[in-house]
């Protein structure tokens, strides 16, 4: 159901159709060009530095602008191979957004520790405990799955909102992690020691530049490409994935898989944790624990990319860049309203979500251009079963 | 045939049956934990901690009969209680009587489970037809929204309640389109649900209340007041009842007609029987000429209809405005509720009332004991539910044929 890899036409399509969608509702609400609120939205992601005749400090700002797309698209590069990874295997992780949160906490807790070791020790531990720790969490509904048979969608779900409660409780008023020197409005904890900070490879470290957690995310993706196509535990997890009773009678371990698979699911989205504050957020706030939605955007990541890396990799450029360019900073507000774009982010990545799952949709209207006569009898797309009947 | 035998039974052998024990041991559980608060306050541990034992004896007991779900649910329900009560005696005065004033908690807890309630049983119809709805909390936050802009631009509460309903029913009417008609992913299909309407919502704020917010004079849906139940003798009882019944939201007494009808519809009907038919095996429904489709789809609009009737009362019977996201989680929690209450009206209401009074006593807990207690008070619901589904306390059963897309032939 979920395994399936591969395939262009019905991403590229469904992308179209949402993007134009969204243009339809900025007409409709606001009466605006939606092509010169899309120029703005393109603009404000900085994909124009690509272009070779931006120059001067049209240039400058467009780096600016791209430091802060890819600095969106490692996590959500690794939200989406942790959805991805589950699919691969039949499984629905909606919690990517718990896991990334518990790597989060494990993250700024362990920054926050081991003040004087070397600078590459103490990012690696940091870096594996909170990859540990979203495994961990993940592995919870792996488990779940594999003895008692509990859908891993309600457990999922469920542990999502633990997260956000215990994270909220650690960091928020009277917490045990909340810096007490401030009684601010919004607590937080304190901000992680220099020698926990990832390096900066692009643009100013004091102003949020490049981190090298793009490089890790990247990384990410050739392991996973690695994991499940070139290892035998990836064959599994694929076989038990296209048809788990199948691959029980070839004498694969089904439970087994499953924990795996939700574990190395939970694993990428607490790595997208650790990247995260390691790399630019550097402390964590009740806001932010209660408002990131980076792990839900995974869903839509996987499925945009469907399930494999380098889709994956292509669906999350796109999303990061939307979440960057319609971000308040990012978009000129005499174009159009960062508020409003933000919540039309929301509504292009439902409409992916909706339609990219919906392959018969395709089929149909496929058919239906058979039947008024546009096509002739052998109209069915190349490569694609007739309306499975 | 284990049926026949259970209705030959006579009243006796039921009441000392293990199922009645394993509700006696809930109660005992319950007991031990209120003899520590107020009005009682027991401020030695003997007395509450003796009655949870006898609790947890009948649990024991109850469960070596082969009644596990409420066995184990009373073993659990003393431990809590013992816990509780230990905490309670050792808690000053003050504190117990600042968090523990009961007829603000019983009132609290209607009215948190209130929307729950409606959700649930909204699910409820959907999952028992065999269409998963992931989809309630975006179900519920359309509800919300068209909920109180439908009151403003009609100047009623009814226009609102209406509006909400159609924007909720054409919500899940998305939904069933695309599980049923598309044969897609049901999960995948709500969570999109979930998305939209978190953008709809959000979008449509914003562009119609801009910065200033929704307007202070929205039409709320009305509260029902008693003012007779103070004067019930005793005076204690009398105060009791009208902190707790006296003045409550319209939609709070509906949420009880609407338990009542939807066990008798989903139970006593053939309509019922139809949408179980229908989720448990919908080939065989499909043979004895039941319209499959049909069904899926009245029950998934009925059920969008309803989350929304519980969004609609959070907006204009509860905080009298809207806010982006203003759901916050609630329609998971009538998720779980639907699971925990195993896909049944009254199960899922019990649920709705543990939960609600949990986020009842997180909301008072700060006042006394600083609001990190309150925090993490908020995560028991989902806890309870990840126990529940784990099937430490008896398993959940879901429909047979849930998330599972049918295809005519």
């Amino acid at each position: 159901m979920y395994q399936r890899a591969g395939g262009i036409v019905t991403p590229l399509i469904t992308a179209l159709f949402a993007f134009v969608v969204g243009g339809l509702v900025v007409v409709a609400t606001t009466g605006k060009n939606p092509l010169s609120t899309y120029r703005a939205i393109f603009d404000g992601t900085g994909l124009n530095w690509l272009f070779p005749w931006v120059s001067g400090v049209a240039r400058h700002d467009a780096a600016l602008n791209l430091q802060q797309t890819l600095l969106v698209m490692a996590p959500l590069m690794l939200t989406g191979l942790a959805v991805a990874f589950a699919f691969r295997c039949g499984l629905f992780n909606i919690g990517g957004q718990g896991q990334y949160t518990v790597g989060t906490v494990v993250a700024v807790q362990t920054g926050i520790w081991f003040a004087s070791m070397p600078k590459p020790a103490h990012i690696l531990i940091a870096i594996v405990l909170a990859t540990l720790a979203g495994a961990v969490w993940a592995g919870i509904a792996g488990v779940l799955r594999a003895t008692v048979g509990a859908h891993e969608v309600i457990t999922t779900i469920m542990l999502n909102w633990i997260a956000l409660w215990v994270a909220s409780y650690l960091v928020g008023f009277g917490g045990p992690l909340q810096d007490k020197r401030f009684g601010a409005v919004n607590p937080n904890t304190p901000d992680i020691v220099a020698s926990a900070k990832l390096p900066v490879f692009w643009g100013d470290p004091q102003l949020q530049g490049l981190h090298i957690g793009f490089f890790i995310a990247l990384a990410a993706l050739v392991v996973f490409w690695i994991v499940l196509s070139r290892t035998t535990l990836g064959y599994e997890v694929r076989a038990v994935g296209f048809n788990a009773e199948a691959a029980r009678y070839s004498g694969i371990n089904v439970p087994r898989s499953y924990f795996l698979a939700m574990a190395i699911s939970g694993a990428f989205a607490g790595l997208a944790g650790a990247i995260d504050l390691l790399g630019w957020e550097f402390h964590l706030d009740l806001t932010v624990v209660q408002s990131s939605q980076i792990g839900f955007f995974g869903i839509a990541v996987a499925l945009l990319g469907r399930n494999s890396a380098v889709g994956v990799f292509f669906a999350s450029l796109v999303f990061a860049a939307l979440l960057n360019g319609t971000s308040a900073r990012a978009l000129d507000p005499s174009i159009f309203d960062p508020q409003l774009a933000g919540n039309l982010t929301r509504i292009i990545q439902g409409l992916v979500v909706l339609f990219v799952g919906a392959d018969l949709l395709v089929v149909y209207l496929w058919q239906a251009r058979r039947k008024l006569g546009l096509v002739g009898r052998d109209g069915l797309e190349p490569g694609k079963e007739p309306a499975a009947s | 045939m284990s049926v026949r035998a259970e209705s030959v039974r006579s009243g006796w052998e039921r009441a000392t049956g293990p199922r009645a024990v394993g509700i006696l041991g809930i109660a005992l559980g319950a007991l031990s934990f209120w003899l520590a608060l107020p009005p009682v306050h027991a401020r030695n541990t003997v007395l509450p901690v003796a009655v949870g034992i006898l609790g947890a004896a009948a649990g024991i007991w109850a469960v070596s009969r082969r009644e596990r779900r409420v066995g184990w649910g009373a073993i659990a329900a003393a431990l809590v209680g013992i816990v509780g009560a230990i905490l309670a005696t050792r808690s000053s005065l003050t504190h117990l009587d600042i968090v523990v004033f009961w007829g603000a908690l019983v009132t609290a807890t209607l009215r948190w489970a209130t929307p729950l309630t409606f959700a649930a049983i909204g699910g409820m119809f959907s999952e028992r037809s065999g269409v998963v709805n992931i989809g309630l909390e975006g179900m519920m936050l359309v509800g919300a929204f068209f909920g109180a802009l439908g009151a403003d631009k009609t100047g009623s509460w009814e226009g609102g309640l209406l509006i909400a309903m159609a924007a909720g029913g054409a919500l899940a009417l998305i939904h069933a389109f695309f599980a049923i008609h598309l044969r897609a992913d049901q999960i995948v299909g709500g969570t999109a649900i979930n998305f939209l309407a978190l953008g709809i919502t959000g979008y449509l704020y914003v562009d119609v209340y801009g910065q200033q917010g929704t307007p202070t004079n929205l039409p709320a849906i009305p509260d029902v007041h008693f003012n007779w139940l103070q004067h019930v003798p005793p005076h204690q009882l009398g105060s009791f009842l009208d902190n707790s019944f006296g003045q409550m939201n319209l939609m709070v007494w509906l949420m009880f007609p609407l338990l009542i009808v939807s066990y008798i519809v989903m139970f006593k009907t053939p309509i019922g029987l139809r949408i179980r038919a229908v989720g448990e095996h919908p080939r065989a429904a499909d043979t004895v000429g039941i319209s499959v489709y049909a069904v899926r789809y009245s029950a998934v609009v009925v059920s969008g209809v309803l989350a929304a009737l519980g969004g609609a009362y959070l907006s204009i019977g509860f905080v009298h405005s809207f806010s982006e996201g203003m759901t916050n989680g609630r329609g998971f929690i009538a998720l779980a509720a639907l699971i925990f209450g195993g896909w049944r009206p009254f199960g899922a209401f019990g649920a709705a009332l543990l939960f609600g009074f949990s986020s009842a006593l997180a909301l008072r807990l700060p006042d006394a004991y600083g609001s990190s207690a309150g925090t993490l008070f908020q995560a028991l619901p989902y806890v309870l539910t990840l126990i529940a589904v784990a099937g430490v306390i008896g398993r959940s059963i879901p429909p047979a044929a849930i998330g599972r897309p049918y295809k005519k032939q």
